[in-house]
């Protein structure tokens, strides 16, 4: 996704000074009564405003989730749209509080600019899509072909590795956004288009005739898209943590936003629920919430299944199929740690 | 004698009708004749582009009218019910892309408050204006009337202005600019004319620094790094960051323009104006000033159709003008794909208000031509 050479520089110039905003997020959330949460400023089935200008997607979902648990309302969020170069130092500056902007975790944005990444809610790699007609099965066949490329992203490079590894040539058409690549793959001025796997499923189901379009099997790179938060503030790295993992750990245990509020009025059989629920044991009170933190969580939004499905499910436009970001019983590598 | 006049027509002296000029010397025709066909160049020119029209009109017409879907509830409707452009895309968004994320139920303060703009505008901008000297005063107080009616508080209800958006972002920030940069480009101009050294260097560098760097650094730098030089716990409203470093932008280029109006007036005003006992002031508000500011007219407003036109540029801070509305739109699975549609709709904005500007530019240079200009 979406790396920032400019944030980077400028945090390089500033690391020295960003101290401020840092302790206890929470409480100026709550003083605030209001979650400013970092998102992007539209990319399908992650965060977009509908047509009467409410914000929906993932990533949206989760940042009403935080807000919920944070301040029992999903609805208390002010979203703060950033493009890829500002996303960092919108958050590390401290007009945003949480960040969930299709944001790819790496070494190099965890310690070198400073943030704190929350388990990951979107697991992505970087593919390859093409026209049908051109016969075109394998990445490797790729020899010599025009690719679109969104500049100053991390899929830039790993195109570019890709290609060296395999020994073979291509060549760039760089392109701003994913409009414009969506405009120029379907005007035939690059024979291949690449980005994320979602963001080519999204852009594929958009076309007249998206059947003429294949998405290559190879995946070229881990991408783990997930939230994150500022250095610093462990207490508020903790909230977040915690909540994306409830949302998950939900769906594991079966508990939906229809069932929630009833799973939440007494003890039932099962601890794991009855810990997620807060009808067992003194969890909220360890992050500095109360017991139903994860309970109005989930009522907000839903599981993550729940999320998933509406937002970039197979029976969405954007059909994507849970794959990598199935439960770890179901085959996927989703695994939430316990609640206990 | 007779003979001689045998099957002509006679009139009596003073009695001859005015013939119709001959055919080819007037209307249509004289003017393609002129403008179309004057020479070989010129004719092949004609054909050349006649031929393009022909190519062009057609498709363009049936696609974004006879072809263009208006009513439909996503993209894949307007593929079913035709070919052409899907403007419903523009007309089921047509809120966000005016107010943005403003409230639904509080938007007519927002229109309330263009209505006054308008009034305003009309009152300072045409002479005839019915009851001009009453909204000359009520234009004093309308920025107060209209941060009041946009922003709430005192009985109306607060909106944040990180819910602005679309046409009203990119108005506010075009209005606010146009009204700032152009007295304090004027400041500016005199100051860099200036015999006090301080005065002159201070305003020197300043334009010289601001004219240096992109607007899009100003704007990264408002958006970004003033958080960091601020004392911790400041709450800087964006919007008002964006507003001061845009007025600063264009304060700078005015002042330039301005300096280059200042020059064109003869020292011998200046002198003459001495000579009548005039201080600095009154000298440069009565007699400097008013020929500066004619000659400078074509200048200014291309640096308010430039301001108006940078506007889009928030978007790269997460403010979201009507294009960034458009982009974030676009993310909406319903509408995906529909990148002309929006980018026409947004130009054709654009020109609209930018001709707007150009033409009462050039109304207000014939009205003041007082036989200087060539």
């Amino acid at each position: 996704m979406n790396k920032s050479f400019l944030s980077a520089a400028a945090f390089a110039a500033l690391s020295m000074t960003a101290v401020n905003a840092q302790a206890a997020t929470l409480d100026d959330v709550k003083a605030r009564g209001e979650l400013n949460c970092v998102v992007s400023t539209g990319i399908a089935g992650f965060a977009a405003p509908d047509d009467k200008g409410v914000w929906a997607g993932i990533d949206v979902d989760f940042c009403r989730a935080v807000a919920a648990a944070v301040l029992g309302d999903g609805e208390k969020v002010n979203f703060v749209p950033t493009t890829g170069k500002t996303r960092f130092t919108v958050l590390n500056s401290g007009e945003g509080d949480i960040l969930f902007r299709n944001t790819t975790e790496t070494m190099s944005r965890d310690a070198d600019l400073k943030l704190t990444f929350l388990p990951v809610n979107y697991y992505d790699g970087q593919g390859f899509m093409i026209s049908k007609e051109l016969g075109v099965n394998s990445a490797k066949d790729l020899d010599g072909a025009s690719i679109c490329i969104q500049t100053g992203t991390t899929t830039e490079l790993n195109l570019a590795d890709y290609f060296r590894t395999n020994g073979i040539s291509y060549e760039p058409v760089p392109v701003e956004t994913n409009a414009e690549a969506q405009t120029n793959y379907l005007g035939g001025r690059c024979d291949v288009f690449t980005t994320d796997a979602s963001g080519l499923a999204s852009t594929r189901a958009s076309f007249e005739k998206p059947d003429d379009h294949i998405i290559l099997p190879e995946i070229i790179s881990k991408e783990p898209l997930g939230g994150a938060v500022r250095h610093g503030d462990d207490q508020w790295a903790d909230i977040g943590k915690w909540v994306v993992n409830a949302l998950i750990a939900a769906e594991e245990l079966g508990v939906t936003q229809g069932s929630a509020a009833e799973m939440g009025k007494a003890a039932g059989d099962n601890p794991s629920i009855n810990r997620l629920m807060g009808t067992e044991g003194d969890f909220g009170s360890m992050i500095g919430l109360d017991n139903q933190w994860a309970l109005r969580a989930i009522e907000a939004v839903g599981n993550y299944g729940e999320i998933f499905d509406r937002n970039i499910g197979p029976d969405t436009a954007i059909g994507l199929e849970r794959g990598l970001n199935a439960q770890w019983k179901d085959g996927g590598i989703l695994y939430a740690a316990p609640i206990r | 004698m007779r003979q001689s006049n045998q099957g002509k027509q006679q009139y009596e002296p003073g009695t001859h009708p005015d013939l119709p000029p001959p055919l080819g010397t007037t209307g249509p025709i004289k003017w393609m004749r002129e403008n179309l066909f004057s020479s070989p160049t010129n004719i092949a020119l004609t054909i050349l582009a006649a031929f393009f029209l022909y190519k062009i009109i057609p498709g363009a017409v049936s696609w974004s009218i006879t072809d263009a879907t208006f009513i439909a509830e996503d993209r894949n409707e307007c593929r079913a019910l035709n070919s052409g452009a899907c403007w419903a895309f523009i007309a089921q968004r047509w809120g966000l892309f005016t107010f943005g994320f403003y409230p639904e139920d509080q938007r007519w303060r927002v229109v309330l408050a263009f209505v006054l703009l308008l009034m305003v505008i009309v009152a300072l901008l045409w002479e005839n204006c019915p009851g001009r000297k009453v909204l000359f005063k009520f234009a004093l107080i309308f920025p107060f009337v209209a941060t009041w009616l946009l922003l709430g508080g005192f009985g109306l209800e607060p909106v944040a202005t990180d819910k602005f958006g679309g046409f009203m972002l990119t108005i506010i920030i075009g209005v606010t600019g146009i009204a700032l940069s152009l007295p304090l480009g004027i400041l500016l101009a005199l100051g860099r004319q200036s015999n006090l050294p301080i005065i002159k260097y201070a305003c020197v560098g300043f334009i010289e620094f601001i004219r240096g760097v992109p607007l899009i650094t100003l704007l990264f730098v408002a958006s970004t790094m003033l958080s960091y030089f601020l004392p911790p716990g400041t709450n800087f409203n964006l919007l008002l960051r964006v507003l001061i470093m845009v007025t600063l932008f264009a304060s700078a280029y005015m002042a330039e323009v301005i300096r280059g109006g200042l020059q064109a007036v003869p020292n011998g005003q200046i002198e003459a104006a001495d000579a009548m006992g005039l201080k600095y002031w009154p000298a440069m508000r009565l007699i400097v000033l008013p020929q500066a500011l004619k000659i400078s007219i074509p200048g200014i407003v291309n640096t308010f159709v430039g301001l108006y036109k940078d506007s889009v540029l928030v978007i790269v801070i997460g403010l979201l003008d009507p294009l960034g509305i458009g982009q974030a739109s676009l993310a909406d699975t319903k509408w995906q794909g529909l990148s002309t549609e929006v980018y026409l709709f947004v130009a054709i904005f654009f020109f609209v208000s930018c001709y707007a500007m150009a033409r009462y530019s050039l109304y207000l240079e014939r009205k003041l031509h007082t036989g200087h200009s060539r």
